[in-house]
């Protein structure tokens, strides 16, 4: 806790500060105005940061699929002629009434957990870095972990996907004839790749240009006692 | 030449952090310790792990066993006095009948884009590995198996399989096949391969 005062954070200059930008995809520095990278060959989007709309598009469109993802089945059981469907969570219930509790708090997490999670702090940090002016002591640390672990733990979420398709190539084969697939998992599938492409749009660099901002200021003199 | 020290680079290149963009000297090869941003703390270079060596190895046990896996039996099945041994291809040709897109994605993600990352990651590391110049559209290559790791998910498959298994519990009784061992192997190697491959320091190779 009491470190902080003795090791001050390095001042690094920014790429960005010395009219560079960094490869997204090799590291490599090059001009802001450079639009292919010399080392690994990648198109350069045009200035030092990517915006944000395509974040927000993606989000968006992540947003809008989970919602029918949710209310369609995604498995339709068939039982003395009638069919029922089994939403998301109609499936995590019934898994816990089979008292496989560890399965369905699996599926509850990776179906209901991280997506929620991912939407949640997607639009937080999109929100953070434009009103970072208003936060300069934030600590931009926490705001990257965040970061860092919704790219990580993305990809988890296509579990129940994955048990859609292994039940429908059961049924087909002849072992499951009363199960289907339902419509819910295709668009469970394409909302997780959604957010998976809104994580993977958004620029982590912004979450440090308020930092850079802050400490601007305390070179420049505003050297402010630990309250 | 194939020495990695002795690279034709007449300084260290520049490079900005890809989480904060601080602007670094990018260290040699050879000091081989994992490094961090000294601002943002965020890892630069694999470290005492990467071997490109390591690298090949998996990228072949993993063509080896993929192609394999599809042709093994995944699993066995039996319901109602049938019993028979079902493989990948199977179980896609069946799937793809009424739930074709359904197929095709799950089996790009567990076939398609291991196998070919692993291609990929052979074409450019071993004329690396050799000493020879990199083989044309290399970085391209190299590029396409970063861009394609976040969608191989034999990983999630594996529990996906897992969890399946526990819903049909009652309806039929499925055991696992070799196949399914094979997968688990496949997401140990893909584990071994993340540690072991320094994008960074591949780069810096490329030129």
């Amino acid at each position: 806790m009491s470190m902080d005062a003795a090791s001050p954070p390095p001042k690094v200059r920014t790429a960005r500060s010395v009219g560079l930008k960094g490869c997204r995809s090799c590291g490599r520095a090059m001009p802001v105005a450079a639009t292919r990278c010399t080392r690994c060959g990648v198109r350069m989007p045009a200035g030092a940061r990517l915006g944000l709309d395509a974040v927000w598009a993606w989000l968006i469109a992540g947003i809008i699929l989970y919602i029918p993802a949710n209310l369609y089945p995604m498995l339709l059981t068939g039982r003395f002629g009638q069919t029922n469907g089994s939403t998301i969570i109609g499936g995590v219930f019934e898994l816990i009434g089979y008292g496989s509790y560890a399965i369905a708090a699996i599926i509850f997490f990776a179906s209901v957990v991280i997506p929620i999670g991912k939407f949640w702090v997607i639009a937080h940090l999109a929100v953070m870095v434009r009103r970072r002016a208003n936060n300069p002591n934030r600590d931009p640390h926490n705001a990257l972990l965040l970061y860092e672990i919704v790219e990580f733990i993305g990809r988890w979420s296509m579990i129940d996907v994955f048990v859609v398709a292994v039940l429908a190539a059961l049924i087909q084969m002849g072992y499951l004839s009363t199960v289907t697939a339902g419509p819910a998992a295709a668009f469970f599938a394409v909302s997780v790749a959604a957010t998976m492409l809104a994580a993977r749009a958004f620029d982590p660099r912004l979450i440090w240009d308020g930092a850079e901002t802050g400490q601007n200021r305390d070179s420049q003199g505003m050297q402010r006692g630990t309250s | 030449m194939s020495s990695l020290n002795t690279a034709s680079h007449d300084a260290d290149p520049l490079i900005a952090c890809h989480a904060c963009d601080a602007l670094l000297r990018e260290a040699p090869l050879a000091s081989g310790g994992r490094a961090r941003c000294p601002r943002c703390n965020a890892v630069l270079t694999a470290g005492p792990a990467f071997s490109i060596d390591g690298v090949i190895a998996c990228a072949f046990a993993t063509i080896a066993l993929l192609g394999a896996a599809l042709f093994l039996p995944f699993l066995s099945l039996s319901a109602a006095g049938l019993e028979k041994d079902a493989t990948l291809m199977d179980a896609a040709r069946a799937a793809g009948r009424s739930f074709g897109p359904l197929a095709i994605a799950v089996a790009a993600v567990i076939a398609a884009a291991p196998l070919s990352r692993a291609i990929a990651l052979l074409y450019v590391l071993i004329p690396l590995r050799l000493g020879r110049t990199a083989a044309p559209g290399a970085r391209t290559a190299f590029r396409y198996t970063i861009n394609a790791r976040p969608w191989s998910m034999v990983e999630i498959f594996i529990i996906g399989v897992i969890v399946s298994l526990v819903k049909v519990a009652g309806l039929a009784s499925v055991g696992l096949g070799a196949a399914f061992w094979i997968f688990v192997c496949l997401a140990g190697i893909a584990f071994f391969e993340d540690a072991a491959l320094c994008r960074r320091s591949i780069w810096r190779m490329l030129g």
